[in-house]
């Protein structure tokens, strides 16, 4: 325990570090990354247990910002700090002040009155989750912001693909699809360049961007030297009038929909959810024993519970302050 | 053409400044007597009379600024600017003459309108107001103003500036007929369909944020058909803020042949790059966007040629509540009256990117021929039009400091060198900073 003392303006302790936030995985470093997943794993072999709510965050509050529809994120964070025994108000957009016209900032304030420790944010636009960080005390998890980020999403897929390849220095992912508009393309790229998966940009001309730092082709048989296709969702608004990226879905199928014809035997197959079966991922692609995607619903799971922990429980950052705080 | 209110005119003498004018061709340590607002005497040891004196030791004494693009928000949002706050900003950042745009709210696109905004500026206007008027009713881009009428109403030039005009036979048409008033016509290009939803420059920071494109070509084709169309009808024309290489290139093609065209740009597009854009701060979200180095060092290599003979600010004053919102939703805008000097002293001619002597003619005599007026000058003989600056002083750009309305500005925060001691304008000083 740490008593506080009086002390010299020259030998004041550091500043205490910054709130921690999950904003971004640009903001993560390699170690940050191993952790996160061994503190997965360990809650993991806590779920094969029959009790499986641990008392770990008990008195904590995990308040669910969700500005969009989602079934997987929402119910898996709120799932999370369950389990951990925190307790949990969940805000959807339909049906609050929201609706009445509310700016994102007072909202923010508001849910700030109620001391929250985590916010835990799914937003249509960009920086949203940043806003939100600079206007109240609490710790923040973006869970999603317009086509920036999905930093959760890349955790449980590396994570996935840890437990199901046992390695992941060195394995070569392709990602096919609308990349342009998809966030989990963006935190995937930078968390595979963190621990060194090689990644393939698979897609329509149009759906991939211009100048991002990234092997891309639009040559769907690009795939087929990958250890793992990661098919994005194709939308259809993406073919409406003005738009055109690509003419028809019925041809985005055809060029660059995974089919089992395009697949190599044995190759993985991931998909963030939700799916349009038939469209980027044929029914007997997404039905194979090959395809992770129930898998990566599952790590899901585990891998929030590691963030919350993480946040909350101070980490390495925290740990290293109090040292300093203490030899002062 | 100007409106301002009437003050008493000035009787001073500023002793012993550096008196640097570089369209006079005069760099010297002079005094500068100042006889009810008209310069009357340039030389050493000048007799005050009764005049006050301003001990300007050590402080540079050049023609004021001129902005060719403010925003004043007036009529219709008042709440972020007003003539009497637009201008003593401008006031603030030594200008003596700023032209305001017509995208109010209603739009400036009738002699009702713009005989108003005349009026007031004659009670309010702390530093000499220029209106333009709008090329299209509402700024729509289906039907001309009566530009005629107008123009005898006191418009200096017409613009569509916010919007782009979207038809090149409208256009064509507004060439055509903006010829019998004898004024240009103050370009903002944007193809639309090209920019379409688009936040930030289309390249690599884009990419990796994940907004939608707003690529330098959708500006470039537009200037391409502007300039085009200019030389096809031999009107003179007034390109807005550029941003992107491709534009410059076109310009100096256009310029080489002949075309009557006039430009300008930004401080804001002459010191930042789209990088700026990772804090996913709405203050460095503008129209035209912040684009890469290469356009950066583009348009800065105009800038000295002379191929962008002006600087504007495009000085957009917005509501606190609209832009602490995430970046897609805020609006496109910066404030700049305040800052212009200052930051282009410090970022670019404190360096060695950008002489002096180009800097004070591209914020003065440059954007005075841009719309007609005659250039500010120190002259004996000339309405006080002048600026005392201090070079080597810093101050800290803080919200509460400003006199705009609005707080909006990519500089709150930073540390500037270079700091604007006291602004005559028409004769009248107008700032004074202790």
């Amino acid at each position: 325990m740490t008593t506080i003392r009086l002390v010299r303006d020259d030998l004041r302790p550091p500043e205490p570090p910054p709130r921690r936030h999950l904003l971004s995985i640009a903001d993560l470093e390699r170690d940050d990354v191993e952790r996160l997943l061994g503190t997965a794993r360990t809650f993991e072999s806590a779920l094969d247990r029959e009790v499986k709510k641990l008392p770990t965050l008990k008195g904590r509050l995990v308040v669910n910002l969700f500005y969009e529809s989602s079934t997987r994120t929402s119910s898996s964070f709120e799932l999370a700090a369950k389990r951990l025994s925190a307790d949990t108000l969940t805000v959807k957009s339909a049906g609050s002040s929201v609706d009445k016209g509310e700016s994102l900032k007072d909202t923010a304030l508001t849910l700030g009155a109620y001391d929250p420790d985590v916010i835990v944010i799914r937003h249509p636009q960009i920086g949203a989750p940043q806003l939100v960080a600079r206007v109240t005390d609490a710790h923040i998890v973006n869970a999603g912001d317009g086509t920036h980020q999905h930093p959760t999403q890349a955790l449980l897929d590396l994570y996935t693909l840890q437990q199901q390849l046992g390695r992941l220095e060195g394995l070569h992912v392709a990602i096919v699809g609308d990349v342009l508009h998809s966030r989990v393309a963006r935190s995937l790229l930078q968390a595979f360049e963190l621990v060194g998966i090689r990644c393939t940009l698979v897609g329509p001309p149009a759906l991939l961007p211009r100048e991002l730092r990234a092997e891309t082709t639009s040559d769907i048989g690009a795939i087929r030297g990958a250890d793992v296709v990661y098919v994005l969702r194709m939308q259809q608004e993406r073919i409406e009038a003005g738009a055109n990226f690509v003419p028809s879905l019925r041809e985005y199928a055809a060029r660059w929909g995974i089919t089992p014809e395009r697949l190599r035997p044995g190759q993985k197959v991931m998909h963030p959810g939700p799916m349009n079966r038939g469209v980027e991922i044929d029914q007997r692609v997404a039905d194979s024993s090959d395809a992770l995607i129930e898998t990566q619903v599952r790590s899901g799971q585990v891998v929030r519970m590691a963030v919350l922990y993480d946040l909350l429980t101070g980490g390495p950052v925290g740990v290293r302050a109090l040292a300093a705080a203490e030899v002062a | 053409m100007l409106h301002s209110k009437t003050s008493p005119r000035a009787n001073v003498v500023v002793r012993g400044a550096r008196v640097l004018d570089p369209g006079e061709g005069i760099d010297a340590r002079l005094d500068v007597r100042i006889d009810n607002g008209v310069i009357a005497a340039l030389g050493e040891n000048l007799d005050p009379n009764e005049h006050r004196v301003i001990d300007a030791a050590g402080l540079v004494l050049a023609p004021a600024f001129v902005d060719p693009h403010v925003h004043l928000r007036t009529p219709g949002r008042e709440d972020e600017e007003t003539i009497a706050s637009g201008t003593a900003a401008a006031a603030a950042g030594g200008f003596c003459a700023i032209f305001a745009m017509p995208n109010t709210d209603p739009v400036v696109d009738s002699a009702a309108t713009l005989g108003a905004l005349v009026e007031t500026a004659g009670r309010e206007a702390e530093v000499p107001v220029a209106f333009l008027a709008a090329i299209t009713r509402g700024q729509r881009g289906e039907e001309l103003t009566e530009m005629a009428e107008l123009a005898d109403a006191g418009a200096v030039a017409f613009s569509d500036d916010g919007v782009p005009v979207r038809s090149a036979g409208l256009m064509r048409r507004a060439l055509q007929y903006a010829s019998i008033t004898g004024r240009p016509l103050a370009l903002h290009c944007e193809e639309p369909s090209l920019s379409r939803g688009g936040h930030v420059h289309e390249g690599a920071v884009a990419a990796e944020l994940g907004f939608t494109g707003y690529p330098s070509v959708a500006e470039s084709v537009m200037v391409e058909r502007d300039l085009a169309l200019a030389a096809y009808e031999e009107q003179p024309i007034h390109l807005l803020h550029l941003s992107a290489a491709e534009s410059v290139a076109a310009l100096r093609r256009a310029l080489a042949a002949g075309v009557r065209a006039t430009a300008e740009v930004t401080p804001h597009h002459l010191v930042l790059t789209d990088d700026a854009v990772r804090s996913l701060d709405a203050n460095v979200k503008m129209n035209p966007p912040l684009r890469a180095e290469r356009d950066r060092t583009a348009l800065l290599d105009a800038l000295r040629d002379g191929t962008i003979g002006a600087i504007g600010t495009d000085h957009a004053p917005h509501a606190r509540h609209e832009k602490e919102v995430p970046f897609e939703e805020a609006p496109f805008g910066v404030t700049g009256l305040e800052t212009a000097f200052s930051v282009l002293y410090a970022r670019l001619v404190k360096p060695g990117l950008l002489p002096l002597a180009t800097l004070l003619e591209r914020m003065s005599s440059g954007p005075a021929r841009v719309f007609g007026l005659a250039p500010p000058r120190v002259a004996a003989g000339a309405p006080a039009d002048l600026v005392l600056l201090d070079l080597e002083r810093e101050w800290q750009v803080d919200e509460t400091a400003f006199r705009s309305r609005s707080r909006n500005s990519w500089l709150l925060g930073e540390t500037l060198e270079g700091v604007v001691a006291a602004t005559l304008a028409a004769g009248v000083l107008v700032h004074e900073r202790a």
